[in-house]
């Protein structure tokens, strides 16, 4: 199977001007990936589908990632051949903000495999795919708000005040309801 | 045939339903609770500490409050206090011991990682499961004293682990009163010999 | 059993009930299947839009067992992490545990000793073993054969679960695997044990195929029913005994020899129409090749640690950098996706479902068909709701 660079160089020359960058992986796993633009994401991932010498049919893994430091969400995609048995290759494709530029192409259309789990980065992370046939909440309920899988999720504090060695849990509770029952302290409590 | 398959398949109920009057393979039901099926040596459910002997289970205990087995434990369900003041253990080294050591088994997950980190042999899997409480909170959460089994405990449901543990401490033991036994020689060999002469001033050669 | 011994096959039910509703004007009913269900396999939900008893429209609706996994992950260390696995697919710990395991090793380059290599591979095919034959039993359940298959295949789980209880001491939540070896050596008479019980399951499979695979009733109700094309499996990510009924050849054991599965000869089955009866059937199949990756690797297993000496419990902290690896789970393909930045616990730890993928298909494969053979299909198609919602 190709390097990462050739695919890149073959994607630049079907697509001349489009961003497509190499990120590599240190390591020893050395699963290098391919960093797309989000503009011509779609038509890209269309190339390596359709390509004779990749046919990337089969899309195993989407995966959302969280980077609060570097200010963007960032989704990859893992991408493997059915027909020619390889891969994987890697698609990555990153936002240009964590707060309302969160668009990017959906790849429902291109592998059909992506459809739950691009609802479910949709669903935990916040990114919105645009051309996805049913984009909505798939693992929290639907009228739920935030995006729980982010590093900056705050989680609700009215929890069900039970005592436990857990000290944190407690002092949460403790904000939230600001006076416990009388005799209601359990054996153990910090 | 139209209903060959369907007589073969009645057949194989049948012969399961005549051959579980007889054959033990076919009738696999333990009539719990007046038999028990035998459990494994390696079954685990909750830990227990372990303690030398069981006329002071409190005082002694292997465990030193080192709170490694708080820290790894998955679902955080120890809750461990260390003692300000020392007390001698098993071996008569003062170690500080545990003040407060909680476990709440309504979120132990039984998963053993306590009992793989602990460096003193401390803690060890238990196999009563007939532990029903009245109080969810209070009632499972065990306490020290709930907690502390001792050795002979441990022989009786892990014998061969027992064994192989009660064979590396006291290997352990021995090691350390050897070296004791060396430390003190070689001190009462250096009180006894006259101090030696610092060796002359080497000339240091040329870089 | 070649297809010439099989009896002809009833009429698919598909066109005649449309025709017949085609003569009355009646209203679409929308009727909620599930989370309470006890054929849903777990707390799963369909909402299944009806033209009589046809099903016209089928939403799946799940995340009733969301215990966000994945952020447990980043919040505890490697190690800790690995209880949480068996919790994923509570039925095959032990697979779920390897591909963990797997992943942390190739993330972090560490090796594995031989003996550890052989047992891994025993204990997946025994999980194997089991996943399958509690499948035959569940999808003969939710087919309406009230309990008597269900009950004779939990007969011999019982006896794998036995082994696996005293191997590492629980039935099902295993924790065995380590990142370089697994956990304890085999306490001696265990492997004795396990090449009886092998020895036996081909018996047991026979009498459990004489029960079953040739019924008219069971072939009434599943052939035809849910037919899957094999285009449409690759594309939507089918992976599994699912995909292979579909009539594509891709198992992760023979394409990316994880392990030492290349050192076992075996065969993978193939269906030849994708529906309901083949994903069974190859199922079954695969259990007869399971016994045979079983005989060899107890006869081959060689003596030495299980675990590596390099390899440390405590304080383990990768290098940075990510790595995908996948293995084949009895459901299907099993992958874990882990970004390390240097520290004790992962930055992102992603698991790739194998149920959930293979559920994108279920409105596709229950259109026009009845809601009876929607319950079918669902069985067929192998989920467990611990891994769909992690």
């Amino acid at each position: 199977m190709e390097t990462p660079e050739q695919i890149r160089d073959r994607i630049l020359a079907r697509f001349p001007g489009a961003s497509v960058a190499v990120v590599p992986n240190p390591g020893p796993a050395a699963q290098h990936s391919l960093l797309a633009g989000a503009d011509l994401g779609r038509e890209i991932a269309t190339f390596l589908r359709d390509d004779p010498v990749l046919r990337l049919d089969y899309c195993s893994n989407v995966t959302g990632v969280d980077w609060p430091k570097q200010g963007f969400l960032e989704v990859v995609y893992h991408l493997y051949s059915m027909a020619l048995r390889h891969g994987p290759v890697i698609l990555r494709m990153r936002t240009a903000d964590r707060a309302d530029q969160v668009t990017l192409p959906s790849l429902t259309p291109v592998w059909r495999s992506c459809e739950f789990q691009e609802r479910e980065v949709y669903d935990l992370f916040g990114v919105v795919f645009a051309g996805h046939p049913d984009l909505r909440r798939i693992l929290m309920w639907d009228e739920f708000k935030d995006h729980p899988m982010r590093k900056d999720y705050v989680e609700p504090d009215d929890y069900e005040w039970e005592p436990t060695p857990h000290g944190d849990i407690l002092a949460k509770a403790r904000r939230h309801y600001p006076a416990p029952a009388a005799g209601a302290e359990g054996k153990g409590n910090p | 045939m139209l209903g060959t398959g369907l007589l073969k398949g009645l057949g194989v109920t049948a012969k399961n339903l005549v051959g579980s009057f007889y054959d033990p393979k076919r009738f696999v039901t333990t009539q719990y609770p007046e038999e028990r099926t035998k459990l494994p040596e390696a079954y685990r459910n909750f830990p227990f500490l372990v303690s030398e002997s069981p006329e002071d289970p409190m005082g002694t205990l292997r465990c030193v409050a080192c709170q490694i087995c708080e820290k790894e434990c998955p679902p955080q369900c120890i809750y461990i206090e260390k003692s300000r003041d020392k007390k001698p253990d098993a071996n008569g080294k003062m170690q500080i011991y545990p003040a407060v050591f909680d476990i709440d088994t309504a979120v132990c997950m039984s998963c053993q990682i306590c009992v793989e980190v602990c460096p003193f042999d401390a803690i060890k899997m238990d196999q009563v499961f007939e532990i029903a409480a009245t109080d969810r909170f209070t009632g499972l959460l065990l306490d020290r004293q709930a907690l502390a089994k001792p050795n002979s405990y441990f022989h009786q449901i892990h014998p061969t682990e027992a064994e192989e543990v009660d064979g590396r401490l006291a290997a352990a033991r021995r090691a350390a009163e050897e070296k004791a036994r060396a430390a003190a020689a070689a001190k009462a060999a250096a009180k006894a010999a006259p101090p030696a002469q610092p060796p002359a001033e080497a000339p240091k050669p040329a870089p | 059993m070649s297809a010439t011994d099989l009896p002809p096959l009833a009429p698919s039910p598909g066109p005649r009930i449309r025709a017949v509703h085609d003569e009355f004007h009646g209203d679409l009913l929308e009727v909620s299947m599930g989370p309470h269900h006890p054929s849903t396999h777990g707390v799963f939900r369909m909402n299944v839009t009806l033209d009589g008893e046809t099903v016209m429209k089928l939403k799946p609706v799940f995340g009733y067992l969301h215990r966000n996994h994945e952020k447990i992950g980043e919040n505890t260390s490697y190690l800790s992490s690995m209880p949480y696995t068996d919790r994923l697919d509570y039925l095959c710990s032990m697979t779920n545990n390897w591909a963990y395991a797997l992943a942390v090793e190739r993330l972090s380059g560490q090796a594995v000793p031989e003996r550890a290599e052989y047992l891994r591979v025993i204990l997946a095919e025994l999980t194997r073993l089991l996943n399958h034959t509690c499948l035959a039993g569940f999808l003969l359940q939710d087919g309406g054969a009230s309990g008597t298959p269900l009950m004779y295949a939990f007969r011999e789980r019982e006896k794998i679960l036995d082994l696996f209880e005293s191997l590492s001491g629980s039935r099902m939540m295993c924790n065995f695997q380590r990142f370089g070896g697994c956990r304890t050596d085999a306490p001696a008479g265990w492997l004795d044990s396990v090449r009886r019980l092998v020895d036996g399951y081909g018996k047991f499979l026979d009498e459990y195929e004489e029960l079953l695979t040739g019924n008219e009733i069971l072939m009434a109700r599943t052939q035809r029913i849910g037919r899957l094309p094999a285009a449409l499996a690759v594309s939507a990510g089918i992976t599994g005994p699912m995909l292979r009924a579909a009539g594509v050849p891709y198992d992760l054991r023979k394409v990316e020899g994880y392990g030492f599965y290349p050192r076992f000869e075996f065969r993978v089955p193939i269906g030849a129409d994708g529906d309901t009866y083949d994903r069974y059937m190859v199922r079954v199949l695969e259990m007869r090749e399971s016994i045979k990756i079983l005989q060899q690797a107890l006869r081959g297993i060689p003596e030495g640690p299980v675990m590596d000496p390099k390899a440390r419990l405590r304080g383990f902290r990768p290098k940075p950098g990510e790595v995908y690896s996948r293995i084949e789970g009895p459901k299907g393909e099993i992958g874990f996706y882990l970004i390390s930045e240097g520290g004790p616990n992962p930055y992102r730890y992603r698991v790739r479902p194998p149920s959930l993928i293979n559920l994108t298909l279920l409105e596709d494969l229950c259109l026009g068909h009845s809601i009876a053979d929607a319950v079918v299909i669902l069985g067929s198609i192998d989920i467990v709701l611990g891994e769909v919602d992690r």
